[in-house]
């Protein structure tokens, strides 16, 4: 059958834009949504204040409190781990066997449904070993979960260092300490800080992870030893017990804006990371 | 000054199975500059990295007979290798400057070493500059990126660098390759004047480069040391057939 290329370039043209069409339209729909029925509850107080009766009037403060809380714990936890697994994976050793294993380990573990981090971590941190529901038991299991994109962009970011840099630095009778330090690490840094950067969003947008480990308390929470609810987990539960819908949209609505926000600035420090070194 | 030398008794290298260098003997003079000049894959650059060792990040490397410097083994398992690097300055093919500014990467070596005293460092670093003939160029820009230098300018800068160090030899793996022929004239202008205090060893691709400043040439191919000699005698009436075709351009 012959099929005119003129046309059929039209044709592909067409249905290839309109994917795309739909794609952004989903985007912006889901958005603009969010944003219309949220932006008119968001203000000052709204911020400001801690939940009143459930949720159904007052703020969300507390919310916003236990969601940066348990966000700073797991990077805390996260960071060191995820960067040392990278540089040790990276620098520290030849490719083998067990760089493979610990690589599929860490590429399993990003595969795995938040329900399940948070199954785990209430058995393990929150009954096992008595943590309770806390802010604690929350930022150890979000860490996990966050573990192999920090792994992930840490690796990516230290092989786009160029090799002679490494060469240079021993030549010069640095150590592999140094060479690491004072020579890889910080040509590495911006596109490590990138991998961070996207982990936090991810841990602020987490529900099924949190609910599990962290509660849900509406309380202020005083120490990373109180049960806290997050801005997700807030949300979730003032949608889905009908509490208050208002409500449950101006905590959508932070939630969407702190995640573009995030997006926006690691694509920025991405793009001027890939200008610098490319 | 104590008698430094390198000298090599039967130095064979390998990668996995490939044998680079074969048999190798060779004396490094004080105060000396030795060329090496040879086709591509002969060998000399390998021979270049045996000596500070570069060669051991490489999986598979693997060395036979002896390579010694001041009579201690290089490949003595007790040697240190910080150490033995900061005796054996190496200036690479490509200039190398790191992503820092010109005073931070002669800087570098020092600071590795544990000099942190700031008088004493920037003394060191304009010393060393200047050695290159790069200070004047420099010296009002000195916290500005590396990167910005020409290529001559960032070779000369990988110079300097490696002075910082205070190392007894320089280790020059085709420094010249990519420069246009006034950086070449300044590089080797350099080393002229280099070679009073440093003993310095000059692995080219351009046998002309050799002639005008080595003062012996050794002549590699197929990881052979084929010939070394006077450089005069060997561009003149080399004795083996193969330096004779290589250095009239018969091929490589």
């Amino acid at each position: 059958m012959y099929i005119n290329p003129k046309l059929e370039q039209k044709v592909v043209q067409s249905i290839l834009w309109l994917f795309t069409l739909i794609t952004i339209f989903i985007l912006f729909f889901i958005i603009f949504y969010i944003l219309r029925k949220g932006l008119p509850v968001l203000n000052y107080a709204f911020l400001t204040t801690n939940p009143l009766d459930m949720g159904k009037s007052g703020g969300i403060y507390s919310t916003i409190i236990g969601t940066i809380a348990l966000t700073i714990g797991a990077l805390l936890v996260a960071t060191p781990l995820g960067v040392g697994t990278a540089i040790y994976l990276n620098e520290y050793t030849r490719e083998s066997k067990m760089t493979k294993v610990i690589r599929f380990g860490s590429e399993c573990l990003a595969g795995i449904p938040s329900i399940i981090f948070g199954l785990f971590g209430f058995i393990l941190f929150v009954t096992k070993l008595k943590m309770g529901w806390s802010i604690l038991s929350g930022s150890l299991t979000m860490a996990f979960m966050l573990l192999p994109t920090i792994i992930r962009t840490s690796e990516e970011a230290l092989k786009s260092v160029p090799y002679n840099y490494r060469e240079v630095s021993y030549s010069l009778g640095g150590t592999r300490w140094q060479t690491v330090t004072k020579v890889v690490f910080p040509s590495a840094l911006p596109g490590i800080l990138t991998g961070i950067i996207l982990s936090i969003g991810r841990s602020v947008g987490e529900t099924a992870a949190t609910i599990f480990t962290a509660g849900s308390a509406l309380r202020m929470p005083t120490s990373i030893f109180s049960s806290s609810r997050t801005m997700a987990v807030h949300f979730y539960i003032l949608a889905r017990e009908g509490i208050s819908m208002p409500n449950a949209y101006g905590t959508a609505a932070v939630l969407i804006i702190t995640i573009l926000f995030i997006n926006i600035i690691s694509y920025r420090m991405m793009h001027q990371y890939i200008k610098k070194y490319s | 000054m104590a008698n430094f030398t390198i000298k090599a008794a039967d130095f064979s290298h390998y990668f996995g199975a490939n044998q680079t260098l074969k048999k190798i003997n060779l004396d490094v003079y004080q105060n000396e500059i030795l060329g090496i000049i040879g086709p591509a894959g002969s060998g000399k650059s390998t021979f270049l990295r045996s000596l500070n060792r570069l060669n051991d990040l490489i999986p598979g490397s693997r060395v036979e007979g002896t390579l010694t410097i001041d009579g201690q083994d290089i490949y003595d398992p007790e040697m240190s290798l910080v150490e033995l690097r900061r005796k054996l300055g190496m200036v690479f093919a490509t200039p190398t400057p790191l992503p820092r500014s010109i005073y931070e990467n002669v800087a570098f070596g020092p600071k590795m070493a544990g000099l942190h005293n700031k008088t004493k460092l920037h003394e060191l670093v304009t010393d060393c500059l200047n050695k290159t003939t790069l200070l004047e160029e420099v010296k009002d820009r000195l916290d500005t990126s590396a990167l910005k230098l020409s290529g001559g300018q960032q070779q000369r800068l990988c110079v300097a660098r490696i002075l910082a160090l205070k190392p007894e030899f320089i280790l020059l793996d085709e420094p010249c390759s990519g420069l246009d022929p006034l950086s070449t004239m300044k590089i080797e202008e350099s080393l002229r004047q280099l070679k009073k205090d440093y003993t310095i060893i000059l692995v080219t691709n351009n046998t002309k480069q050799a002639a005008r400043v080595a003062d012996r040439t050794a002549f590699f191919l197929n990881g052979e040391l084929i010939e070394i000699g006077q450089t005069e005698k060997l561009f003149t009436t080399p004795a083996d057939q193969r330096t004779n075709d290589y250095i009239s351009g018969r091929f490589g």
